[in-house]
């Protein structure tokens, strides 16, 4: 079973094409990773596919590192 | 001429007749695997009959709560994928704006307009994850001239037009194009309705002096719906004999 943190950067590296080593903790999808904000949108829907979870849309915003994007899911997976 | 759709699942709303039955045949003929709707089960028996073998017919109301999530997610299921999504389903409820009932009004909006946008919801997530996907949505000329009497269904068919246009920049870069086909007046039950004052009135604006023929919208929307249309996005293509030209 792989962690959390593991689970979300394989996403990552899925949903934005990116390598595994640029998917560094303080990265940000939009400034590092060559996101749009359509990707954005399908990284965090994808996200809520994952982990069977809703992100509201005002808590999606704030979503814009590698890290926050673990920090969110661990606080909100049971 | 018919297009290439080998391999291809098409689903087309409103295909029991008339124009939705011409495309849903178009795209049979170019080998898609083709699911029409309907809004009874005799509907969609008459859609299977007709597709005979290269698809079926299945019922759906496009304004139930949850029908077309729950369609189009079995649909997702059991072909792995939707490549084209032909909004085709449409009614009328005319009246002068002046008599106009609320239940008109909504009724119009809802099955003509609203219904598109839960139709395109529901696919584009599997069609921008496929990198490919065609959505055509079925407007009116008069969704751009306005017709008296039909102020529900010019606002619908106006609106759809706009939508598809921003629905086209949101998603083009995943390789989902949107466009709309604009008919004229076309041969089918749809403008047997209409009154012989209004019928008048429109065949002399009509250059080609004729009715358009269903099989006559369903090249264009086979065209849009091509793999060589990939370049096309947010356009509307008029079919209607020359009587409006934007």
């Amino acid at each position: 079973m792989s962690t959390i943190e593991e689970r979300v950067k394989k996403i990552i590296i899925e949903q934005l094409g990116v390598k595994e080593e640029e998917v560094k903790p303080e990265a940000s999808f939009e400034n590092d990773l060559g996101a749009d904000s359509l990707d954005t949108v399908e990284l965090v829907m994808a996200l809520e596919e994952e982990f069977e979870t809703e992100i509201p849309d005002e808590e999606a915003e704030k979503i814009r590192t590698v890290q926050a994007a673990i920090d969110y899911i661990n606080k909100h997976s049971a | 001429m018919s297009n290439s759709f080998a391999g291809q699942v098409a689903l087309v709303t409103g295909a029991t007749r008339g124009i939705g039955k011409a495309i849903a045949e178009a795209f049979a003929a170019g080998g898609a695997t083709v699911i029409g709707t309907a809004t009874s089960e005799s509907g969609a028996a008459a859609i299977s009959e007709y597709l005979n073998g290269n698809g079926r017919g299945c019922v759906l109301n496009v304004t139930a709560e949850g029908a077309i999530d729950a369609l189009v997610s079995d649909l997702q299921k059991e072909f792995g994928k939707i490549d084209i999504l032909v909004n085709n389903a449409g009614i009328t409820r005319d009246n002068l704006l002046m008599r106009m009932k609320d239940d008109e009004w909504n009724s119009v909006i809802d099955t003509n307009l609203t219904a598109v946008y839960k139709m395109c919801k529901a696919v584009m997530r599997g069609m921008m994850k496929n990198r490919y996907g065609r959505i055509v949505n079925i407007g009116s000329v008069v969704g751009t001239t306005g017709n008296p009497g039909q102020a529900n269904y010019c606002a619908a068919k106006a609106g759809l037009i706009g939508f598809t246009k921003a629905l086209a920049k949101e998603i083009a870069s995943r390789g989902v194009t949107v466009n709309a086909v604009a008919p004229g007046f076309i041969d089918t039950d749809m403008t047997k309705a209409l009154t012989d004052e209004q019928r008048e009135r429109i065949f002399e604006t009509i250059p080609a002096a004729r009715l358009g023929k269903p099989e006559e919208i369903a090249a264009a929307v086979s065209f849009l719906a091509s793999e060589q249309a990939g370049y096309i996005t947010g356009e509307t293509i008029h079919v209607n004999g020359g009587m409006s030209m934007v």
